[in-house]
């Protein structure tokens, strides 16, 4: 993992000193809450319905034990105990008090994290794949990639007022678990025919009120320009972007408008006129990549014995590894996810004991890694095959066992009208009456992959347009109402939902969706067809049939 | 019918403005007012209290009152009033039982 030299822990530390003399100027009364807002943006400070909200950065989803601890004494101590993990790869805190964030920024300072880079117009905390580092798909390790993006963006003067937020995601897999199509910025890690590393770069991607599918820029980008070819292209959207209307100023929209051709040429240009100004030196590459060598894993056979006779005991257990183990790139070991949906706990929260848990796991069986990922669970990363039995007895015992990753129940939703200032309506507790519906873990293993994505408002940080099946909760005339959206994916194939018509009041919203399901489960050419294959191959028309003309 | 809202600086907590022109953590002791009189007094309170640094995002939001206990109109207020519909061990409604 990136350890900070003396210039991050310095610049961050300064950033807490000037927060800490920001509030008290604010609390003093020397600074009105418009000149004030901004400045407690600028540090992840929000406030919401019921109290302050602090978002706090975990650059790329890498998480160490120690600062999971951090994380979680930040819950115990200044908030209510819990944390949400957010589809940002972000944890936030509900409940903080202004007059005590100085005190969690230190805190969180100590392990080297900040709420920087979380809020305002400027490139956003880079997210990348959870597996990074672990996967065996993976052409490297992309995080260190991340780490330059986040060097480069973090405090860069030219891109901190840009037209509007800018966010970048890198993934080094054909399988994009990074949502990469629908980021302002996507960036694929490949290897040309020489076998060297470089850049597919994807453009102009977004959900929100206007949801587009990024296009692809430039299928070669050379590792020595990559922050050239970023700044080229970031510097034509901040001349360009549009700043007359908050709704028009993404990058998406510029992108759409100019057509992809004029935008690259645009960028070309750029590119051509001030290539090697942030030119990457090999040495530079070659430092920032030792901090994320892979740990020494232990010589291990392919095979564990204990691993598959614990499957072939309990049938519990190898539900779970179904569901949340996954193929590692070192013989021997696995990628365990922890799914922070179980019934009746609202996706991606965490107590402040199951941080710690999660943290002690982490320290005693995976290298002292975890990730977060979009879809608000954890993982840990380097798990020998031998050890993902015990680990997984913890888990069971701490609510942290649930089998069910990537399944019905493992609902992406944001806070929604429950916390959320900017919701129109709420989310958690629709998704939690979906997971009691679906609480029947062979049903959800009959039903198959399935992505339920909820959000409570059109800004879509719950990602209802690339759900398979996405849920939108709207303000009707004061009335919470949901409309359904079918066959979107955020993965590798990426593509963005369809409504499926008038939208369903909260009572009957779970219905649909089941309808919903019932109608796939008598369409499906066979259990190995899956939901949104089946929705590709039949389309939207007996779905529509099935959920409203029996209205 | 109407009541004042806003965010406490200091933590965030949901206030209202109550009785005199204190502000009170629960609806129940939140002042109401039905004419533009009313309102226009409540609302030279929230700005001085606003400039007071003791609340932001001051408010006015409509309310009924339904067997002699105020109900906000909107959802979104009945949550604000209450707490997360999904936590009810958190926010107002832990507090005061309801």
């Amino acid at each position: 993992m990136y350890r900070y030299d003396e210039f991050d822990q310095t610049a961050v530390n300064e950033r807490v000193a000037q927060f800490k003399g920001q509030v008290d100027r604010r609390l003093k009364g020397l600074m009105t809450e418009e000149q004030f807002k901004p400045l407690r943006l600028m540090n992840g400070l929000y406030l919401q319905l019921h109290a302050y909200m602090l978002r706090v950065a975990i650059p790329y989803g890498t998480l160490s034990s120690a600062q999971m601890r951090m994380l979680a004494h930040i819950a115990r101590k200044y908030d209510k105990g819990y944390g949400h993990f957010t589809t940002r790869q972000n944890i936030q805190y509900n409940w903080p008090r202004l007059v005590d964030t100085p005190a969690i920024l230190a805190d969180l300072a100590k392990v080297q994290m900040h709420g920087i880079q979380t809020s305002g117009n400027c490139i956003r905390n880079v997210t990348s794949d959870p597996f990074a580092g672990a996967a065996a798909d993976e052409v490297e390790d992309p995080r260190p990639w991340c780490e330059i993006i986040r060097q480069w963006s973090t405090f860069h003067p030219e891109f901190s007022y840009l037209p509007r937020k800018f966010k970048i995601a890198v993934v080094a897999s054909e399988r994009d678990r990074a949502a990469i199509k629908l980021h302002d910025i996507g960036i694929r890690v490949v290897k040309n025919a020489a076998g060297e590393t470089g850049f597919e770069f994807w453009i102009g991607g977004g959900m929100g009120r206007t949801p587009i599918i990024a296009k692809m820029i430039k299928d070669f980008v050379p590792k020595a320009d990559l922050l050239d070819y970023a700044t080229a292209c970031l510097r034509v959207y901040n001349a360009l972007g549009r700043r007359d209307n908050i709704y028009k100023a993404r990058i998406k929209i510029l992108v759409h408008e100019m057509g992809l051709d004029k935008f690259a040429e645009a960028v070309e240009e750029e590119f051509a006129r001030s290539r090697g100004t942030v030119k990457l030196p090999e040495a530079e590459i070659a430092r920032i990549q030792a901090y994320f060598a892979p740990p020494a894993f232990a010589d291990r056979p392919a095979r564990s014995t204990v691993f598959e006779a614990k499957q072939f005991e309990d049938r519990a257990f190898r539900d779970f590894v179904r569901t949340n183990v996954r193929a590692h790139k070192a013989p021997g070991h696995a990628i365990v996810s922890i799914s922070l949906k179980a019934n009746g706990i609202a996706p991606g929260d965490a107590t402040a004991d199951q941080m710690d848990i999660v943290a002690d796991l982490a320290a005693r069986y995976s290298h002292d890694e975890i990730r977060v990922t979009h879809e608000q669970n954890l993982v840990l990363p380097h798990v020998a095959l031998d050890d993902v039995h015990d680990v997984w007895t913890v888990l069971k015992s701490s609510g942290l066992g649930t089998a069910n990753i990537g399944l019905v129940s493992d609902i992406i939703c944001c806070p929604g009208l429950d916390y959320c200032d900017l919701a129109n309506a709420r989310a958690i507790p629709v998704a939690e009456a979906i997971q009691r519906r679906f609480a029947d873990l062979e049903r959800q293993h009959a039903i198959g992959d399935l992505k339920i994505k909820m959000s409570g408002c059109i800004n879509a940080c719950g990602h209802h347009h690339v759900g398979h099946i996405g849920i939108l909760g709207v303000d009707k005339h004061g009335q919470e109402l949901y409309q359904l959206q079918l066959g979107g994916s955020g993965a590798e194939d990426a593509s963005l939902g369809k409504i499926t018509g008038a939208g369903f009041p909260p009572d009957r919203i779970v219905d649909a969706v089941e309808t919903v399901v019932e109608t796939y489960l008598g369409l499906r050419t066979g259990d190995d067809e899956s939901f949104l294959a089946c929705y590709r191959r039949v389309g939207m028309a007996p779905f529509k049939a099935a959920l409203y003309e029996a209205r | 019918m109407k009541v004042f809202t806003a965010n406490r600086l200091s933590d965030g907590t949901v206030v209202y403005i109550g009785e005199g022109e204190t502000w009170v953590e629960t609806l129940d002791a939140a002042r109401t007012v039905t004419d533009a009189e009313g309102e226009a007094a409540l609302d030279a309170i929230a700005k001085a209290a606003v400039k007071a640094r003791l609340v932001v995002g001051a408010y006015a939001m409509p309310v009924t009152v339904e067997d002699g206990a105020i109900r906000p109109d909107s959802v979104r207020e009945r949550i604000r009033a209450a707490g997360p519909s999904n936590r009810t061990d958190l926010g107002k409604q832990a507090e005061t039982g309801r």
